[in-house]
């Protein structure tokens, strides 16, 4: 295939009328994460109504989350709200009794512009717990950067000194004294010796327990200390972050807390691709190693083996094409990884487009494709998905990675589909979880396989032309 | 402000939505910020709809707060119509555009100046309704805007049609069973020999609007949406209506001989008599049934019954009335017709409980240890909890709640799908009860010599606390891969390490 090398990325945007979810899903996963916290959705029956519908059977489990539902009299201010959130919170106290409240504004709490920050500091006072405001509304935001929105109000949370005592820093670090769990004292010590002396590296984003673990222990092989995360499975154990630590992103979706990690916490901020893919999580871990000064070692090998465990997976996909529609910000990682594994990418839909908190993504992205021989995918911004769809009907993509809106419908018309907010909840970061985006990505096309000769492609029956 | 995580009834623009998006190219634009579309996810997910969802954002955004909607929700209708060229489109406020207060009305009269489509504002304001009103409301209006369309433009039709004929109100987009039972009503009136006019909001075009007055009279099977459109109807055109439910035995015969008395006054000299008694004692297996030992060992059963007014009162008659259960309460959420429902089902339970508090119906419930729930999916999970089964009967509901297989609340199908859900209820509660009393499932500890059977292997705490995180179902799988494994290679020990080198091996 000839191709024009000299090409560079095409930055398009589009209307914004596009399906995601709202950003306040971030509760969903995050009140897990988070083990002692509580969230309260300051917003509107719409607000509770998707969130029902979209946490699915996690509503019945009675979880750390509820709304603020406001009524018509917190609306005209017939109500006075510092009153009515003391007393909705008062209530979360007695009947929880949460380590933090974490309040998501909404669209709502904008439009009439109640003063969540104004208001928490002095509930925080008269009630004794911590609250975080977050405004993670559909106004400004898409889906996953509601993830953002929280992070970036718990990075200024973080303590700024690490204690004097040497074993309480332990204590506090709960990846440290996860690792450390049940071993003496002087393995600790032993421990220690097995990392290069570096500047302390605070990772943040929010992943399941098992991964964290994973991501850490990869780092550990060549010598690197993950002195905390953000966030950590307790509010009451976020890191320590001083002035000068290194700090690096795991998603591709966390710009705002890049930017506060930076401007108000003055750390120095790693600038990688995001280890999502056997590539991506090499590259991540040579751009860490190299900041900090280390000869990265056996990534070769490590990076080799997982391809070749992927094989089965790979034969399905290669030469086929992926259309992104763009709903949850992991697009572009998610593009790179798959044109590595020899797809092609006509388009990348994503809702916001951060170049330089994704500068080295889209390096890698260029790299790729010019490695693997293809052209460069356009990026269109703030899609249009009517617009998308017309070029999806044109273009037959072997698979488009979409929204549950629009899965069904396509479908139907002989177009494969995958529902793209799984790549939200899976495992997908590491070497380790590979494959499991592979499962994702391969499951309509297996299953394509197991049901084609019967003739049952398309199920609508042809629009009529007017 | 109240402190909820759990609704009954959505709001108000679902309403809207649902209505808008049943009738046949009707678009509808909802003024609201991105992810206030999760309508089409629910359209497309839960009725598995193979087509586009008739929706789209109008998006507002930090723009729109700050210089209002100006051109935006104009040119998106504008678009809308070269696009998809609906004959009506449906402008839906949220509740964000509750509070902007923008003037809709006027972007609607702007827009309908260069569109061939019809354009309308859904009337709906979202702190004083709810989705069941809102659908009400919406259909109401639709109803009324092409009637008026047709009067203005003298095409609408005088008379009645010759035969008997009936429109049927009320079917719609994620209405629970709502199209089973459409199958069955329109099959029941086929066997009364009255013609089907209509039957709107789902699958109808609004050009056949103007012909609803050709029916000899409306039939409302739900107490929820329709009797809004079908007083509009019976105050323009005198069309007399039945809102009775044909729901269960007594109720479906007490629809039939209204039917027939509403087609003699004007004329038809019909009998259902005969009918009803074949299908009642012959076809419907649910007079036999209530007959039948089974039922009998069901009389004097404690039971609780929850759901949207149409049901729950539905539901509430059948247990009392038809099978001889104890309905210790009924309840329903939709306290705006509260008085209704006190009516319709005071003399057959004990209490009755009008609220939207899911915790409460909870606290009912557990206070009163019914034998089994009729209620919605909250009610199911409260009974799981509880060790109770359940039966649900009502919206809000889940997929499993939108079968493929014919399912019919309404008519003679309806009362065996009902007796059916009761009793299989019922029974599963006290087969599990047997089980306890007799001490559970004879299965002595399943004794199979699984490659993990053998111990020389070791798991380190941190590697075991970690094969802890995984879920139950798959652990065992899991623990026994990863120790095939650890030998295949020779450690002794399981660390992290080894249980993710496994992980990757295994491609699992």
């Amino acid at each position: 295939m000839t191709v024009a090398q000299s090409e560079a990325l095409n930055f398009e945007c589009e209307t914004g009328n596009y399906h995601t979810f709202c950003p306040i899903s971030c509760v969903a996963w995050l009140y897990q994460k988070i083990e002692d916290s509580f969230f309260l959705v300051i917003g509107t029956k719409t607000c509770g109504y998707f969130l029902q519908n979209a946490m699915g059977v996690m509503i019945f489990a009675e979880p750390r989350y509820a709304m603020a539902e406001l009524e018509e009299g917190d609306i005209s201010a017939q109500l006075n709200d510092y009153e009515e959130l003391k007393r909705l919170c008062l209530q979360i106290k007695r009947d929880r009794n949460p380590s933090v409240i974490v309040w998501i504004g909404t669209c709502t709490t904008e439009i009439i512009k109640m003063d969540l920050e104004g208001l928490a500091p002095k509930l925080e006072a008269e009630i004794g717990i911590p609250i975080v405001t977050a405004r993670a509304n559909g106004l400004d935001y898409a889906f996953t950067q509601g993830e953002d929105t929280v992070l970036a109000a718990m990075a200024a949370r973080c303590p700024e000194k690490a204690p004097v005592v040497e074993s309480e820093k332990k204590e506090r670090n709960a990846i440290a004294s996860l690792l450390n769990f049940g071993k003496k004292k002087e393995d600790v010590a032993a421990d220690e010796s097995e990392y290069v002396n570096h500047t302390p590296l605070v990772l943040f984003g929010s992943l399941p327990d098992p991964v964290v673990t994973q991501l850490t222990l990869e780092l550990k092989k060549q010598g690197i200390k993950v002195s905390g995360w953000l966030p950590a499975k307790r509010y009451t154990e976020l890191p320590v972050i001083e002035e000068g630590y290194y700090v690096a992103g795991v998603n591709p979706f966390l710009s705002r807390t890049a930017t506060t990690l930076m401007r108000r916490r003055k750390c120095k901020l790693i600038g990688a691709p995001f280890p999502i893919g056997p590539d991506g999580t090499r590259a991540w871990i040579e751009k860490i190693c190299s900041v900090l000064g280390i000869t990265p070692k056996g990534l070769d090998e490590r990076e080799a083996q997982i391809w070749a465990s992927m094989e089965d997976y790979l034969q399905l996909i290669r030469g086929k094409s992926v259309f992104f529609m763009g709903d949850n910000l992991l697009e572009i990682s998610l593009a790179r990884f798959l044109v590595r594994c020899g797809m092609t990418v006509p388009e990348i839909g994503i809702p916001y487009m951060d170049k330089r908190y994704q500068a080295a993504e889209l390096t890698l992205l260029e790299h790729t494709c010019q490695e693997m021989g293809v052209p460069l995918p356009r990026i269109i911004e703030k899609p249009d998905n009517y617009n998308q769809i017309q070029r999806i009907k044109e273009t037959q993509p072997d698979l488009v990675i979409t929204g549950m809106a629009h899965a069904n419908p396509l479908e139907a018309r002989g177009i494969s589909t995958k529902w793209s907010v799984e790549f939200t909840f899976a495992q997908i970061h590491g070497f380790t979880n590979a494959r499991d985006i592979l499962e994702l990505v391969t499951r309509p096309l297996r299953r394509n396989t197991n049901l084609k000769d019967l003739g049952w492609e398309k199920l609508v029956k042809e629009e009529a032309k007017i | 402000m109240k402190l909820a995580y759990w609704m009954y009834a959505g709001p108000a623009h679902i309403g809207t939505l649902r209505v808008s998006s049943s009738f046949k190219n009707v678009h509808a634009i909802m003024h609201a910020p991105i992810g206030d579309d999760y309508f089409n996810v629910m359209r497309s997910m839960l009725e598995r709809d193979r087509n586009f969802t008739p929706v789209t954002i109008s998006s507002v955004d930090r723009n729109v707060l700050a210089r209002g909607s100006q051109e935006k929700v104009v040119d998106n209708i504008t678009r809308k119509d070269v696009e998809e060229r609906p004959d009506l489109i449906v402008l839906t406020p949220t509740c964000t555009s509750s509070i902007l207060q923008e003037d809709l009305e006027n972007f609607v009269e702007r827009a309908s100046i260069d569109t061939k489509s019809d354009v309308m504002l859904a009337d709906v304001n979202h702190y004083r309704v709810n989705e069941l009103q809102a659908a009400d409301i919406t259909l109401r209006q639709i109803v009324q805007l092409y009637t008026e369309k047709a009067r203005k433009k003298g095409e609408l039709p005088t008379g009645k049609t010759e035969k008997p004929s009936v429109n049927i109100l009320g079917i719609s987009s994620l209405g629970f069973h709502n199209h089973h039972d459409c199958t069955e009503l329109k099959r029941l009136m086929t066997d009364l020999g009255i013609e089907v006019n209509e039957v709107i909001p789902e699958g109808a075009s609004v050009h056949n609007l103007k012909r609803l007055s050709q029916a000899w009279f409306n039939l409302v099977p739900y107490r929820e949406l329709g009797v809004m459109a079908a007083k509009y109807l019976e105050q323009e055109f005198g069309m007399p209506y039945i809102d009775i439910t044909p729901m269960g035995v007594v109720e479906t015969a007490r629809c039939i001989r209204k039917i027939q008395q509403i087609l003699n006054e004007q004329g038809a000299d019909v009998n259902y008599e005969d009918f009803i008694n074949e299908q009642t004692l012959y076809v419907s297996q649910a007079a036999w049934f209530s007959r039948s030992i089974d039922c009998q060992n069901l009389t004097g059963k404690k039971a609780v019954v929850f759901g949207d007014s149409t049901h729950a009162a539905a539901m509430t008659k059948i247990l009392a009335r038809e099978m001889g259960i104890h309905v210790v309460w009924a309840g329903t959420y939709c306290k705006y017709d509260a008085e209704w429902f006190k009516e319709q089902v005071g003399e057959y339970c004990d209490e009755v409980i009008v609220t939207e508090d899911h915790g409460q119906i909870g606290d009912a419930i557990a206070r009163v240890e019914p034998s089994a729930i009729f209620g919605t999916q909250m009610e199911r999970h409260v009974g799981k909890r509880l060790n109770i089964p359940c039966g649900v009967i009502a919206a809000p509901v889940h997929i499993q709640n939108f079968p493929i297989g014919y399912k019919p609340f309404c008519g003679y199908e309806g009362t065996n799908q009902i007796a059916d859900l009761v009793y299989n209820s019922f029974t599963l509660g006290m087969e599990d009860h047997l089980l306890e009393i007799f001490g559970g499932h004879d299965t002595k500890e399943v004794i199979t010599k699984g490659i993990s059977a053998d111990s020389d292997l070791g798991w380190n705490k941190e590697a075991q606390a970690e094969l802890n995180k995984v879920p139950g179902f798959v652990r065992g799988k899991v623990k026994r891969n990863t120790e095939k494994f650890a030998r295949d290679r020779g450690f002794s020990v399981i660390t992290l390490e080894v249980m993710y080198a496994a992980k990757e091996a295994v491609g699992a």
